[in-house]
This record gives C-alpha cells, sequence and structure tokens, in this order.
C-alpha cells in the first residue's frame, strides 16, 4: 500500500514529522518498507509565464524569453524548447537554484545574457524522459514555488501490510490507525447521500446473500466519459502507484484508495436486464477486462444480467460491460462479498487485483453505501450526469461476536502488569465497543476488522498499542533439568570433524538437481519431481548427493583448483509406499586430485581408492567391511558396497572412466556416500580385562589366488576363532618376481595371548598350523 | 722412584690428554699411564719391592698422582664427548621453517559453523535439537499452522509442490521449519512427555525464489518453548539473550516489531541494532491457540513461544559475508577461509 503523506495528513494531522510517522507506523506493525520524496530535491524554482519570445540573434534553435515571476521586471533567459512560446507557464529555475546535478548561474549564451532557466520534467527529476519544458495548467499562480504548486514537498509511504490487516488498504483506515496510535483528530472526506435527480434505476437480486451481504447500485445517465480527471486525483492516484486512465474509472480507483472499497462502473448501455448476483454455473465463460477468457468454478460468485456473466465478483469486471470514451450512462457498483466468497478464486487463474486484494482480506461492509454516494458525488462533479436512486440488496451480514478479554490472561501472556484502565483508554483509542465487568472486557469489535475474533487477537492489539518496546525482556524461570545424552548415537559434529581433519572440505548443495544426474549416475528413473521448479536443470529431488558434489568439482576446476576434497551432510528423497516420500540422511564426500597436499617431503600420487577407503574406516570406526559390487556411477572394479555389522549402508568407489570423460575431467575422481543414522548407531562400550601376560606375534606369508580378497581370507581365519588369538592382520601384499601370474603373496601378522598364563613357542605353533590349516582347506593357500 | 718424578707425570698426562682431539686417542694416551704397562701401573708394581715401612707411604703418593691424572682424563674425556655431541648435533638442525609433512585439513561450511553455535547455545539453556522432514505434507507446513487452503498467508510462501503421480498438490518442499514445531508437539503429547517443551529445529527450507538477495534453498532454525507460565516477554528475554550471546556483544539491541503470522498471536518481527540501523533477523510470536489445538495441547493451561531465524543471515553478520550467494556456490576460494 502506497500513498501521499500530504493526503493522509488531510485527515488526520498528529504533530509529528515524517520520520516519527513512519516509525510510529512500523513499531504498530504497519512496516513501513518505502519511504520516497517526489520527484528530485531542488530549489528557486518558481512559476513563470512567458510574456515575450524573439530569436536568438545568432543561434537558430535558441529563442530570448522574458518571462513573468511576479517581480517587477520580468526576467530575461535563453531557452532552447521548441514549446516555449508567449502565454505558456512553466517552471523557472532562478540563478541560484541548485537542480539534480547542476547549478543555475548568470551566464551569456552566444553573446546573450540569460538570468535563469526554464525546465523540463527530466530536469526536475519528475520524469525519466520529457520533451521540452513543461506546461503548466493557465490558473498557476505566477511567482509561486514550483514544489509548493506541484505538491513536491511530499513523502511517498510504503507499507507492507501484514493480511491480518486489510482495514488499513485504503488512506481512511491508515488515518484511523495514526489517530488511534496518536490520539490526534480524525477529519474523514465528506460522505453525504446524493440526491436522485431521475428515476432510471436497475432491479438487482441477489443468490446468496451471505456470499454477497451487500449490493448496491445505481444508474447514473448522460455523463461525459471523455472528460478530463483533475490534477489533483491524477497526482493522488499516481502518488498511490496508479495510472490514470480515463474520469470513470480514476473514481472508482480513487474511492478505492479513499475508502478502501472496490467499485465497479458498468457501461449502461451494453446490460441487457436486470442484475443478478448468483455463483456460477461450471465452466461459465468470462472475457474479462484484461483480455484473458476464463471458464469459472461453481464456487465463483458473479455478476450476471440476461446475457450472462458481466463481471467474476470482487475480482474483476467483464469486457463486454465496459465503459468506453462513448459511454453516456453508467452504472456504479458498490457490494460486499465475504472473504471466504472471494479468497483464492482469482489466484485459480493467476489473477489478483486491487480488488480481490482487499475482498479476500476483509472490506469494510460499514461503508458499502457511503463509497457510492462518494463515487456518485465524484462522478456528477468531474463528469457531469444525473444520478438514479441507489438499488440495494441488503443480505446478511458477517456478525461481529463480541470476544472476552480477561484481564488475567492478557497479563500472563504477556508477562507483565497492565492496568483496567490503561486497556479501557486503549480500547477507546482504537473506537471498539466494550462491557467491561470483573476484569473481563467484551469486545464488540467494528465492521472495519477482520482479525478480532479470539482473546488472543485482543492481547495483541492491546500489545501492540501500549508497545512491545514497553514490554520488558525477561529471561524465563524454569526448573533446572539436565537433557538424556545419548552416548549410542554419535553426535553429527563428530563425523563432521572427522572428515575435516581428513582434508575434506564441508559443502551445501541444493536438494534439487538435473534429472540427467539421477538417470545417468543412479539410473534413477523415476527421481520426485517438482511441479514448479526455479529452473529445468533443478527439477528433481535428489537420491543422492554425488551429483552436487561432482557440480562442485567443476566449478572449482574451472576456477583452477586442481585438488578438491569435498563431503555434505544432508538428506535425499525417495519415493515411499501411498504417494508419499522418505528422506535418509546421508554423508557423501569426493576426493580428486593428489593424494596429499604438494609438499616437499613427499612424491606426488594421485589419490585412489584406498585413500578414500581410509576416510570411510575413519567415519565407521574401523567397524565397516567391504564387499565388490557394481553401481552405475562407478568404475566396475573399483567399487564395494560399505557394510556396517553386516548390513549396506552405503558406497566407495571411484567414478566410471565414462562419466569421467562426460564431466570433462582430467583425472579419476573417488566417491562415498554412507547412511548417516547407520554411522551414528554404537554400542556402548563394555571394558574387558587386560592381560598381564606379554602377546606374543607370528608371522605368516600365504600364496592365493588373485581372485581370492583379503577379507576372504581374514574373514575365515577370523571367523574360526583360534583359541588365544587376539587380532590377525595384513601387513604386505607382493606380486612379481618368484610369485606366479595369477597369484598374490599375502603376509599377515597373528596376535596370541593367554589371560592365564605366558604363551610359549609350542602353543605359538599349534595356532599357526591350525590357521594354515584353514587357508589351505578353503582356499588352496600355499605357506610361501 | 723419586716422588718428585712422579709427581712430574700429572703435567705431563694433562698435556698429553689435551693433544688428543677425539676419544680414541684419549684411549691410547691413558694407556702410557694407566695401561697394564702404563707408568703409574709400574709404579704400582714397583711397590713390591718396597719395605713394609716404605710401602704405605709409597703407595699413598702414587694414588695421590693417579687419582689426578685419572680425574685429568675424566675431564679430558667430558669435553671431548660434548665437543662431539655438540658437532653432531650442529649436523643435525633443521630448518624448522620447512613446511610440515603429510595430509592437510579441510574445513565447515559457514552454515555448519553457525549451527553449531546457535545449538551449542540453545543447549546451553536445555533446548534440544528436534528434526522434520524437508519434503512436507500440507497439512503440516500450512494447515496445521493455521495457514488454510485459501488464507492470503498462501501468498507470502512462494512454494515448491511436489509433482505426485497421482497429480495431487498434497506435498511441498517446507516454506519454513515451523511444521517442525507441530511434529514434535504432537510427537510429546502421544508419548506423554513432560512439560516444558523446549527446542530448537535447524533445517533446510525452500522458497520459489532467486535472485541477489534470495535463494531458493535456504537454512532456518525454529525455536519453540512450551510450558504453564511462558510470556511475550520471556520470548523477547530469550532470543535478545541469544543474539547478544551469539554476536558476543553485550551492547546488542534486539527491537520486536508488531506483525502478522497465522500460527503465532501475538507476532513480532525481530530487528537487531547493526551498524546504527535496524535488521530484521527473523520472526516470533506466542504459539496461536490453533495450532495448539491441532496438537492437542490445552491452550487455557498452556502457552509457548516460536520463533524463526534465518541462519544465513545470522552467518552474513557474523562473519561480514556480503553475498548470499557465495553459500551455495561452494567456491573452494570461499569456504577455506572458514576452516583457517
Amino acid at each position: 500500500m502506497q500513498f501521499s503523506e500530504q493526503w493522509l495528513r488531510e485527515y488526520t494531522n498528529p504533530t509529528i514529522d515524517t520520520d516519527a510517522l513512519s516509525h510510529l507506523l512500523t513499531m504498530a506493525g504497519l512496516e513501513v518498507e518505502g519511504l520516497d520524496g517526489v520527484g528530485a530535491e531542488f530549489t528557486k524554482v518558481v512559476v513563470a509565464e512567458i510574456i515575450s519570445a524573439e530569436k536568438h540573434p545568432d543561434a537558430d534553435r535558441l529563442q530570448v524569453l522574458k518571462v513573468n515571476i511576479g517581480e517587477a521586471d520580468p526576467l530575461q533567459i535563453v531557452c532552447g524548447a521548441s514549446n516555449a512560446r508567449v502565454g505558456i507557464k512553466a517552471p523557472c529555475a532562478l540563478v541560484g537554484a541548485v537542480l539534480p546535478g547542476f547549478e543555475i548561474k548568470q551566464a551569456k549564451v552566444r553573446g546573450v545574457e540569460s538570468f535563469g532557466m526554464m525546465c523540463s520534467e527530466k530536469e526536475l527529476g519528475l520524469a525519466a524522459e520529457s520533451a521540452g519544458i513543461l506546461e503548466l495548467p493557465g490558473d498557476a499562480t505566477v511567482g509561486q514555488d514550483i514544489r509548493e504548486f506541484l505538491g513536491l514537498n511530499d513523502k511517498l509511504f510504503t507499507l507492507k501490510l501484514t493480511p491480518n490487516r486489510s482495514d488499513c488498504l485504503s488512506l481512511v483506515g491508515i488515518a484511523r490507525e495514526v489517530a488511534a496510535l496518536t490520539g490526534a483528530e480524525l477529519a474523514l472526506p465528506n460522505a453525504e447521500a446524493v440526491k436522485s435527480t431521475i428515476a432510471d434505476s436497475k432491479a438487482v437480486s441477489v443468490a446468496d446473500q451471505e456470499a454477497c451481504a451487500i449490493y448496491s447500485g445505481r444508474l447514473v445517465k448522460g455523463v461525459n466519459a471523455q472528460a478530463i480527471t483533475p490534477t489533483w486525483m491524477v497526482r493522488r492516484l499516481e502518488r498511490s502507484g496508479l495510472h490514470s486512465i480515463s474520469a470513470i474509472v480514476d473514481i472508482t480507483n480513487y474511492v478505492l484508495l479513499e475508502l478502501g472499497q472496490p467499485m465497479h462502473a458498468f457501461d449502461a448501455a451494453k446490460l441487457s436486464g436486470d442484475i443478478n448476483v448468483r455463483w456460477a454455473s461450471q465452466n461459465e465463460e468470462i472475457a474479462l477486462l484484461n483480455q484473458q477468457t476464463v471458464k469459472l468454478d461453481k464456487d465463483m460468485l458473479v455478476i450476471a444480467d440476461k446475457s450472462g456473466a458481466i463481471a467474476f465478483a470482487g475480482v474483476m469486471g467483464g469486457a463486454s460491460t465496459a465503459v468506453s470514451d462513448s459511454t453516456q450512462d453508467i452504472f456504479l457498483e458498490s457490494a460486499f462479498f465475504t472473504p471466504d466468497t472471494i479468497a483464492g478464486k482469482g489466484r485459480r487463474f493467476g489473477i489478483s487485483t486491487d480488488s480481490s486484494y482487499r475482498f479476500e482480506r476483509g472490506v469494510d461492509y460499514g461503508r458499502t453505501l457511503q463509497a457510492l454516494e462518494r463515487a456518485t458525488a465524484l462522478v456528477l462533479e468531474i463528469c457531469g450526469g444525473q444520478a438514479g436512486p441507489v438499488t440495494a440488496v441488503n443480505g446478511t451480514l458477517p456478525v461481529r461476536v463480541p470476544t472476552k478479554l480477561r484481564m488475567a490472561k492478557l497479563n500472563s501472556i504477556l508477562g507483565i502488569t497492565l492496568e483496567e484502565n490503561l486497556v479501557t483508554r486503549l480500547f477507546d483509542q482504537l473506537g471498539f465497543d466494550y462491557e467491561l465487568k470483573a476484569g473481563v472486557f467484551e469486545v464488540s469489535p467494528p465492521s472495519y476488522r477482520f482479525d478480532i475474533e479470539r482473546e488472543v487477537d485482543l492481547i495483541e492489539e492491546i500489545a501492540r498499542l501500549h508497545g512491545y518496546d514497553n514490554i520488558p525482556a525477561i529471561a524465563p524461570v524454569a526448573d533446572l533439568r539436565m537433557l538424556p545424552d545419548d552416548e549410542g548415537r554419535a553426535a553429527r559434529h563428530v563425523f563432521q570433524d572427522i572428515l575435516v581433519a581428513n582434508d575434506y572440505q564441508e559443502v551445501v548443495t541444493y536438494s534439487f538437481v538435473d534429472e540427467s544426474w539421477e538417470r545417468d549416475l543412479l539410473a534413477n528413473a523415476n527421481p520426485i519431481k517438482l511441479k514448479n521448479p526455479i529452473a529445468s536443470n533443478l527439477s528433481v529431488m535428489r537420491s543422492s548427493i554425488w551429483g552436487g558434489l561432482l557440480d562442485v568439482l567443476v566449478y572449482n576446476l574451472n576456477r583452477q583448483q586442481t585438488r578438491v576434497r569435498l563431503f555434505e551432510l544432508g538428506a535425499t528423497y525417495h519415493h515411499a509406499a501411498n504417494n508419499t516420500y522418505a528422506e535418509t540422511t546421508r554423508i557423501s564426500g569426493l576426493a580428486y586430485g593428489d593424494a596429499l597436499p604438494e609438499q616437499w617431503g613427499e612424491a606426488a600420487r594421485s589419490v585412489d581408492f584406498y585413500d578414500v577407503k581410509a576416510a570411510v574406516d575413519n567415519l565407521t570406526f574401523g567397524r565397516a567391511e567391504y564387499l565388490a559390487a557394481e553401481h552405475p556411477a562407478l568404475h566396475p572394479g573399483q567399487s564395494a558396497k560399505v557394510l556396517l555389522d553386516g548390513k549396506a549402508i552405503g558406497w566407495i568407489g571411484k567414478l566410471h572412466p565414462k562419466w569421467q570423460q562426460h564431466y570433462q575431467l582430467p583425472k579419476g575422481v573417488v566417491l562415498f556416500e554412507l547412511d548417516f543414522v547407520a554411522l551414528q548407531q554404537r554400542k556402548v562400550l563394555i571394558y574387558s580385562e587386560v592381560s598381564k601376560f606379554p602377546p606374543i606375534r607370528r608371522d605368516m606369508a600365504v600364496l592365493v589366488d588373485e581372485k581370492i580378497s583379503v577379507s576372504e581370507l581374514l574373514n575365515a581365519m577370523q571367523g574360526a576363532h583360534v583359541e588365544f588369538v587376539t587380532e590377525i592382520g595384513l601387513f604386505d601384499v607382493y606380486r612379481g618376481k618368484g610369485i606366479a601370474e595369477d597369484q598374490k603373496s599375502l603376509a599377515f601378522y597373528v596376535l596370541m595371548q593367554d589371560s592365564q598364563k605366558s604363551f610359549v613357542d609350542a602353543d605359538a605353533d599349534k595356532v599357526m598350523s591350525s590357521l594354515l590349516d584353514i587357508v589351505q582347506k578353503k582356499f588352496g593357500a600355499e605357506l610361501r | 722412584m723419586q716422588n718428585t718424578s712422579l709427581e712430574s707425570l700429572i703435567p705431563e698426562a694433562e698435556s698429553d690428554f689435551a693433544a688428543c682431539g677425539n676419544i680414541n686417542d684419549l684411549e691410547q694416551a691413558k694407556a702410557k699411564y694407566l695401561g697394564k704397562s702404563g707408568s703409574l701401573t709400574e709404579a704400582m708394581k714397583g711397590l713390591g719391592k718396597l719395605s713394609n715401612e716404605e710401602r704405605p707411604a709409597a703407595g699413598a703418593a702414587i694414588n695421590v698422582v693417579k687419582q689426578a691424572v685419572e680425574a685429568a682424563l675424566k675431564a679430558r674425556r667430558d669435553s671431548i664427548l660434548l665437543a662431539e655431541q655438540e658437532k653432531q648435533l650442529a649436523g643435525e638442525s633443521l630448518d624448522v621453517t620447512l613446511p610440515a609433512r603429510g595430509q592437510g585439513k579441510g574445513g565447515l561450511h559457514p552454515v555448519s559453523l553457525t549451527l553449531a553455535r546457535v545449538e551449542s547455545l540453545f543447549h546451553s539453556i536445555g533446548f534440544d535439537v528436534a528434526e522434520g522432514p524437508e519434503i512436507e505434507s500440507d497439512f503440516y507446513n500450512f494447515t496445521a499452522l493455521n495457514i488454510p487452503d485459501t488464507h492470503p498467508a498462501r501468498a507470502m510462501h512462494d512454494t515448491f509442490y511436489v509433482d505426485a503421480a497421482d497429480g495431487s498438490l498434497d506435498y511441498v518442499l517446507r516454506t519454513h521449519t515451523s511444521p517442525v514445531q507441530v511434529h514434535y508437539m504432537q510427537d510429546a503429547m502421544k508419548n506423554k512427555s513432560d512439560m516444558p517443551l523446549k527446542i530448537i529445529a535447524p533445517g533446510r527450507v525452500y522458497r520459489v525464489d532467486s535472485d541477489a538477495t534470495h535463494s531458493p534453498m535456504f537454512h532456518q532454525v525454529e525455536g519453540l518453548w512450551v510450558d504453564e507460565n511462558i510470556s511475550f516477554a520471556n520470548l523477547k528475554g530469550v532470543v535478545q539473550d541469544f543474539l547478544q550471546r551469539f554476536f558476543e556483544r553485550d551492547d546488542l539491541q534486539v527491537r520486536f516489531r508488531p506483525s502478522f503470522f497465522p500460527f503465532t498471536e501475538p507476532s513480532a518481527e525481530m530487528d537487531m541494532s547493526w551498524n546504527g540501523g535496524w535488521l530484521e533477523i527473523g520472526g516470533c510470536g506466542m504459539v496461536h491457540p490453533e495450532v495448539f489445538k491441532h496438537v492437542g495441547i490445552d491452550a487455557e493451561k498452556y502457552r509457548g513461544f516460536a520463533f524463526g531465524l534465518g541462519v544465513e543471515r545470522l552467518t552474513m553478520l557474523r562473519y561480514g559475508v556480503n553475498d548470499l550467494r557465495h553459500f551455495f556456490n561452494n567456491d573452494l576460494r570461499f569456504l577455506q577461509q572458514f576452516g583457517r
């Protein structure tokens, strides 16, 4: 809602300046989001009349003017505007005037003295472009400061109104609010009934008198539709952001701004028969004023005549009955539709109008008729014509149920102690009717307030008027009780910190991604789609974080980075049963480039599977198992499922070379992604006895077929639970000289211990021979 | 043997020892005096030839000299060892300014840094962290928060809708973290949890809006405190406390302006003082009775406050970041600054 301060102050004029008024409104919940001047700042520009115009002796395009600025002697001014001519009035900047960007000085122009400058709209900052000097109306007073004459010492307020405050969608409403906040006097515009001078009228019927509780209208005949809208009205409309269209339309817009009542004018000659307000039939068509033809639903209200729907009630008029330059008779409408009747209806066609915006929030049904009278008076004044009598249907108005406010509740919600007499005064200022009985106010909200239905609405109203600033900030008093702390579920930061320590940088990427990532990298033919994506490459919800990480990789490679290690912790999105959705939190990483930062002490080497596996081992506290498996995004020979307690929790692997090529990546990429909730689960440790006897270590190297994985051997040996064995691990892999082509040598260490006595060599020999026996039988391994 | 000649061995040995530059030479020089056929050893052997009367005095005289020679030997040995050690250490000295070897260190995203501080500050006064789905049902995102279908407030939430197979618009990307309140209160009532309910709910939210100052995805943190005696004054107290602690400025002013949210009443916008002006930092209010009704909490007995803060806004102010787009471009040159 944008308006002129001067207009507002005509209705209520508190003794505070513009900035104080702005602060007052903001702190009352009517946020001032814009406060602008009108035109540019300038000084010493007055109304001047051109009394003579001679050709400049030495320049074809210049004239030497004599202008009257209301002083004894006229000023001589050299002027280049082609529209400068004797008899017109125009702004004249005097010597010493400061205009946007320059100052006016006495000067000689091609040898002729000039004592000022005639101004265009552009030069005064009133328009972006203008042709020639600004021609002022003939009744302008010569010598008057142009700022005063054009009302430029005005300020434009732009309010960001919340949906509950529809009562402030008009100048009268804002004035009422300002008066309530300041106690200043309120002088609202005259609203006397216009006497009808002709008997012509239209019969009106209303089918649903709850949805349309008031419908009033009247004929005005013999109007001049081409009348010029008076300057004062054009100026007020423009300062509220509305362009002047034609006198009749301007008048309806003006009343909308002044009183908040949407108005409509039909061309009476185009109406056939009586007016009927009714529900639309399903798919009933109407061509609207904005050239849009829509098919209405049956929960939409229309104004109809014999020809069918002629207006989409509360939203927009129809094209068939629109007023035009040739209109002679009009039917003026002022109605009240309930918010529920209008809410959301225009939006189905993408239409929001000043009218629907107000009706869906609530229009003052106490001023419907007043608005009609006001509009009629303005039409008669500006366009002439003769008004007929008002036809009105008065249906069932909304009921304003008295709402109770308990003092005790008020004070306990706000956390302060307000006295009854203060609350009384605040209700008086608001103009609310109330009764007070034993600490309980019973308040009947006025017709212009649609947001007072509950006790808490009144509490907010009192808090607002009293001032939120006057409510102290108080720390709550509460019982001190500790929060649960689940040690079996590791906190998020534990895992973030592990990856940071492993040289991974955290990133945050969009949850919506390019559909091709889902299709290509994840073979997901059915990702969750968005109905209204922000861009076509952000149209589906990710089912893996990898796409986003690869995108960040490419972004940074394009910015001269050569070593990139990223991780993200966030949700992935999946279809679930019955058309619902499920989310899984994942932690996902990517490594590209050298394994280590460039350094003097280590030879450079590209990151590989095992480097990234170290990060996954750290994230799983060494509990992960790896099972070779294929994934559409990954290199078939360098990818694995990650298992935790036997359950698959994610993937690790090298990006498939075809995707590496597709993304134009010079080097290989290693990726992992793990189910975060599974990672967080851990057993609370139970201590086991530390043996007093020293452990014994024995090593064993075996030759096995290449195809046999280390974990198969380890699992077999560990799984046998040979007595006294406390740990078995791999410490060397050897291929090459002395080893057959399809074989490898694996060297294991075995730690053994007896908690009861010292372990002797003979015992160790026995253990080693049973372990060897296991791998020989199961895998055909040979002792090396 | 003359005592005088014996005593002259002392300066002789001292001079011999001093001439030795290393331990080997010193050991050889030692032999000359204390070795198997060294002069002092020989002198000791000569004692046997003396009479019983002469032997003690002569023995004592030899011992005096022997001790002096041994002392000179030890002193010289220590000094050689020290010199050798010093030489070795000098040879082993490093350029300590050479960079370290091994793996580097990554860093957290600035939004994570902020969320960690927010969680820690609220944890310190007993707030738990709650989470909720980001693909949210229309009911939780709107209806349960007192925003019915046709409510004008819906137009304020440029909502992303999920394109469902059945054509329905029942699911949205949550436009705020407020639905987590509803889930949490419902669960608390179902589990008959004890009051108070005190949570913050950080997370991603989505709006169909993208320009220099709007991202289609951003983060909010929601706060909720429900108890029998919680007031608007307490809301102001907690929010002001938080902002002063978060920015580590006791003089930070917080301003509450009346506003409108369908799920709180009274509602307020929170502004904080910044560089001589006011900056909007979030919205808040007392939980609306209609929301309590949806989750089955008795609004006559209990009340609560709720607030929502913009995480990117907090991060930008805290670290002086001037462009929202940095957070989602993930340029390493930006991100790595926060790991240092």
